[in-house]
C-alpha cells in the first residue's frame, strides 16, 4: 500500500513544519523560507507565521505538500517484543528460572541523570508501573549516576548479576555511543559478555542502535519496567535452555 | 500582606518552623567545629589566589596539597605569610606557586603582621563585592518597570561559552529576565574548579570564573541595549559549593542554585561535607546579594507529586532554616518546587495550585522558584505546550517569584532557539491575560484546594517530627528523603572535611559572620 501524509484529504501529502533561519525577520526572510521548503521537495509551500527571535534569527511555521509516497508493505521494523506484566514476570521466574535473579543498573560514564534508570528500577517505578526493586523475584541494585564502566562491571561480578542495565540520557556529541561501546569492550575483555544479559536504555536509544553496539536489547522512550523485566527473564531462560 | 486564600493555620506554620530549627541545630554545631578543603580554597580565592600551574592544577588546590593536614589551622595564614615573607602581590605569589614554590615550607612572620595584612585583604575583597551589589541595585531599580513578574528564567546549555552568549543574548531579547548557564554533566563531582574560558562540555558549560565574566559582560551589554537588568545564574552545588559562590560574588552573578541537601541526595556527596560547605556558600551568597534557588523540584522527579508533596514543603522549611543560619534574608530565598503532577489525575491542577499557593503563603517574602513539567513531558510537543500554559497560569496566579519557563521540547533535546521563544511567548500571554487574577479571586472555604493544603501541611509537620526524633543525619541514612539512603560516612568528599584546631584562623569567615549577624551555637 502506497501512503503519504494526510492533511484533510487522502494523499494530499500535507506536512506541517517549523524551523529557524539565521537571518533577520523581513519579507525577504519569508521568501527564503519558502525557497527552503521547495528545496526540501515540497509543493505549495506557505509561510503561515514568522517571528523574529533576535536581530539575527527568524522563526517560521511552514506548510507544504509532498508528492513522495512510501510502500507501507515493505516497511521492516525490529522491535523488542512486548511483554509480560509485573505478575507475569515474577511467575515466569518462579516457574522457569526457579531462583531470584539479580539485576544491576546504573547511569554510567559522566551522565548524571538518573531519571531513566530510576524509572525502571526504583521501588516506585513511574506512571503507575512498579520498578524492578518492587519485584519479589528480582534483586535489583541501582548504582545511581556517574558510575564508571569499570566499577559497574566490578559491582556486577560482586553481586553475581544476571543482567546489567545501562541508562544514557545525555547524548550530546554522541558521548553515549562512546561510553556504551567502551562498556561492551570491557565486558568482552573480562570474558563476561555471554554470562550476562546486557541492555541499554535512554530517550535516544532504540533497540536497533543497542543491537549494533553489541547489546542484547535497547529500550527507548515509553519503556516500562515490566518491558525490560520480561525481556531479561525470557533471555536468561532462553540461554539456560540452550 | 496578602490575605490568605488557603486559610492555613498559622500555629501549624510556626510549629513547622520550630521543628526545623530543632532539626538543624545539631547540624549547625557540627558545622561550626569543621572546615573543608572547599572552604579553605574559597578563602584563598577571597585573598586573591587564582590561576593554574603548567598542568592545569588550580593554585588554591596546589596550596591545599602543600598544607595537607594543617588545614585544621586554616589556609589563610600560610598564604598571607607567604605574601609578607616574599613581599609579593597575590598575582605574583600565584605565579611563584605555579612555578613550584611550597608556601608551607616558609618560616612564619609574627602573627600580628599576618592579622594586619589579612584584614587589609578582607577589606579589598569586601569592597569588590559591595561595589557589585551596589551596581546591581542601581540597575535593577533603574529598569524595574520592564521586569516581568514572576521573573522569566531561561536556560542555555551548549557547552561552548561563546555559543551560550549568542543564545543568551537572543533569549534576553525575546523577554527573559534571567539566564542560567547549565553546567556540564559531572562538574558537581570535581573537587576543583576548572580555569579559563571553555568550549567543550556535555549537556552544559563548565562553571569557571572566566566563563562567568564572559557571560556577565554579554548580558550587561544586551541589558543596556534593551533597557533591562538581565540576571545571571549558575550552580553553587557539588564539591565546590563555596568556591563557585565566591566566583559568583566577584563576577556579579545574581542567582545561584544552592540547596542544603541536594548534593547529598542526588549526587551522593557526603552529608558532612555538604552541610559544612553549604553554610559558607550561603554566607557568601548572602553577602553578595545573590538569590539562592533550592532544589525541591528534584524530589518530585523521583517521587510522586501527590503522595510526596509534603517532602517538598518539609525541605523548604529546612532550606529556609539553614539559610537563616547562614545570614541569608528571606528576600534572597528562591525556595523551589515544581509542576510535576501526572496530567491524568482528575483535579491535578487544583492540587498543584494549592501547593504553589501554600508555598507562597508560608514563605511570603521569598521569591519562590517554580519549575516546569519535565517528568510527564513526552515527545508530544503540542500537549507539552498546553501543560506549560497551565503551569504558567499557576505561577502567575499564586505569585511565584521566579518562573523557569517550560520548553515544549523538554525530554527531546536541548532547547532550540525557537523553543525558548515559544516558552516566553506563552508566559507573556498568560502573565498579561491574568495579571490581576490573584487579587480578584478567593478560594472556596473547605474546598478541594484548602483541604489539600491542610493535608499537606499536616503531613509536613508529621514528617518533620519524625526527622527530629531520629535527627537529620539518621533521617538521610534511613531513606526518609527522596527514597534514597546516603550513609553518614559514604559518598564523595568526606576526606576533605577536617576538624578545626583551637587556633583555627579564617578572618574572611569571621568577617562574614559579623557582617551577616550570624549567631553561633557553640561557645
Amino acid at each position: 500500500m502506497m501512503i503519504r501524509p494526510y492533511g484533510d484529504t487522502l494523499n494530499d501529502g500535507a506536512v506541517q513544519m517549523s524551523f529557524t533561519l539565521p537571518i533577520a525577520h523581513s519579507a525577504k526572510a519569508d521568501e527564503a523560507a519558502i525557497i527552503f521548503g521547495k528545496k526540501l521537495g515540497f509543493k505549495e509551500v506557505e509561510v503561515v507565521h514568522s517571528n523574529p527571535l533576535s536581530d539575527e534569527f527568524t522563526f517560521f511555521v511552514v506548510y507544504g505538500k509532498t508528492e513522495i509516497s512510501i510502500d507501507y508493505d515493505k516497511v521492516i521494523v525490529e522491535e523488542v517484543e512486548k511483554s509480560l506484566d509485573f505478575y507475569g514476570v515474577n511467575n515466569f521466574i518462579k516457574e522457569n528460572i526457579k531462583r531470584k535473579i539479580v539485576v544491576v543498573g546504573a547511569c554510567s560514564g559522566t551522565d548524571a541523570h538518573t531519571v531513566g534508570i530510576d524509572a525502571i528500577m526504583n521501588m516506585k517505578g513511574f506512571d503507575q508501573h512498579y520498578g524492578l526493586e518492587r519485584y519479589p523475584m528480582i534483586d535489583a541494585f541501582n548504582l545511581g549516576a556517574q558510575v564508571t564502566n569499570e566499577d559497574l562491571i566490578k559491582k556486577a561480578v560482586e553481586l553475581k548479576a544476571d543482567a546489567i542495565l545501562i541508562s544514557q540520557i545525555v547524548t550530546q556529541k554522541d558521548v553515549h555511543i562512546q561510553n556504551l561501546t567502551e562498556f561492551i569492550e570491557l565486558l568482552e575483555a573480562e570474558g563476561l559478555r555471554s554470562k550476562m544479559v546486557v541492555c541499554a536504555g535512554g530517550p535516544r536509544i532504540g533497540n536497533k542502535l543497542a543491537l549494533e553496539l553489541g547489546y542484547d536489547a535497547g529500550f527507548g522512550r515509553g519503556t516500562y519496567p515490566e518491558n525490560v523485566a520480561s525481556f531479561i527473564v525470557e533471555k536468561i531462560h532462553e540461554r539456560a535452555v540452550k | 500582606m496578602t490575605k490568605s486564600k488557603l486559610n492555613l493555620d498559622t500555629d501549624k506554620i510556626a510549629k513547622a518552623r520550630e521543628l526545623s530549627k530543632q532539626i538543624t541545630a545539631p547540624v549547625q554545631e557540627y558545622i561550626e567545629k569543621h572546615t573543608t578543603v572547599a572552604i579553605e580554597r574559597t578563602t584563598l580565592r577571597m585573598i586573591g589566589a587564582d590561576g593554574v600551574d603548567s598542568v592545569g592544577v588550580p593554585i588554591p588546590n596546589k596550596v591545599l596539597d602543600q598544607i595537607g593536614d594543617n588545614i585544621c589551622y586554616g589556609a589563610t595564614k600560610y598564604y598571607v605569610n607567604a605574601l609578607l615573607k616574599k613581599g609579593l602581590t597575590p598575582d605574583e605569589l600565584n605565579n611563584e606557586i605555579a612555578n613550584g614554590l611550597d608556601i608551607s615550607k616558609l618560616d612564619f612572620v609574627d602573627f600580628s603582621y599576618i592579622e594586619e595584612k589579612a584584614q587589609e585583604l578582607v577589606e579589598v575583597f569586601a569592597a569588590k563585592v559591595k561595589a557589585n551589589v551596589a551596581y546591581r541595585e542601581e540597575k535593577v531599580f533603574k529598569y524595574k518597570a520592564k521586569e516581568n513578574s514572576p521573573l522569566l528564567y531561561l536556560i542555555v546549555a551548549t557547552g561552548n561559552i561563546y555559543e551560550d552568549v549568542k543564545q543568551a543574548q537572543a533569549a534576553a531579547k525575546q523577554g527573559a529576565d534571567i539566564i542560567a548557564v547549565i553546567r556540564t554533566t559531572g562538574q558537581s563531582l570535581l573537587d576543583f574548579v576548572p580555569f579559563g574560558p571553555t568550549t567543550e562540555g556535555f549537556g552544559g558549560t563548565y562553571a569557571t570564573q572566566e566563563n562567568f565574566k564572559i557571560m556577565r559582560k554579554a548580558l550587561d551589554e544586551t541589558g543596556e541595549e534593551i533597557g533591562k537588568y538581565i540576571r545571571l545564574v549558575n550552580y553553587c552545588s557539588g564539591l565546590c559549593m563555596p568556591e563557585i559562590a565566591v566566583m559568583g560574588a566577584l563576577e556579579r552573578l545574581d542567582m545561584m542554585l544552592n540547596d542544603s541537601m541536594y548534593g547529598i541526595l542526588f549526587r551522593d556527596i557526603n552529608m558532612y561535607r555538604t552541610f559544612v560547605d553549604q553554610k559558607f556558600s550561603r554566607m557568601i551568597n548572602s553577602f553578595a546579594g545573590i538569590i539562592i534557588n533550592s532544589g525541591e523540584d528534584n524530589y518530585l522527579t523521583t517521587s510522586d507529586a501527590v503522595e510526596k508533596a509534603y517532602t517538598v514543603t518539609a525541605s523548604q522549611f529546612i532550606n529556609e532554616r539553614f539559610a537563616y543560619e547562614s545570614g541569608l534574608p528571606a528576600k534572597l530565598m528562591g525556595l523551589g518546587h515544581a509542576f510535576e503532577m501526572n496530567p491524568d489525575i482528575k483535579n491535578g491542577f487544583l492540587l498543584e495550585m494549592a501547593q504553589a499557593q501554600m508555598a507562597h503563603e508560608i514563605f511570603p517574602e521569598a521569591p519562590l522558584k517554580y519549575m516546569p513539567p519535565t517528568k510527564y513531558m513526552t515527545g508530544d510537543i503540542f500537549k507539552g505546550l498546553a501543560m506549560n500554559t497551565l503551569f504558567n497560569f499557576i505561577a502567575k496566579s499564586t505569585n511565584q517569584g521566579i518562573l523557569l519557563l517550560g520548553m515544549l521540547t523538554e525530554a527531546i533535546h536541548t532547547p532550540f532557539m525557537q523553543d525558548r521563544f515559544l516558552g516566553v511567548a506563552n508566559a507573556k500571554y498568560v502573565l498579561n491575560n491574568i495579571a490581576d487574577f490573584s487579587d480578584d479571586i478567593e478560594y472556596k472555604k473547605d474546598g478541594i484546594m484548602q483541604t489539600r493544603a491542610k493535608v499537606v501541611l499536616d503531613e509536613t509537620i508529621e514528617f518533620l517530627e519524625e526527622i527530629n526524633k531520629t535527627d537529620l543525619f539518621n533521617a538521610i541514612e534511613t531513606k526518609m528523603f527522596a527514597e534514597v539512603s546516603r550513609p553518614k560516612n559514604g559518598g564523595k568528599g568526606l576526606s576533605g572535611v577536617a576538624e578545626k584546631a583551637k587556633d583555627y584562623y579564617n578572618p574572611f569567615y569571621t568577617y562574614l559572620e559579623n557582617e551577616l549577624n550570624i549567631v553561633k551555637k557553640g561557645n
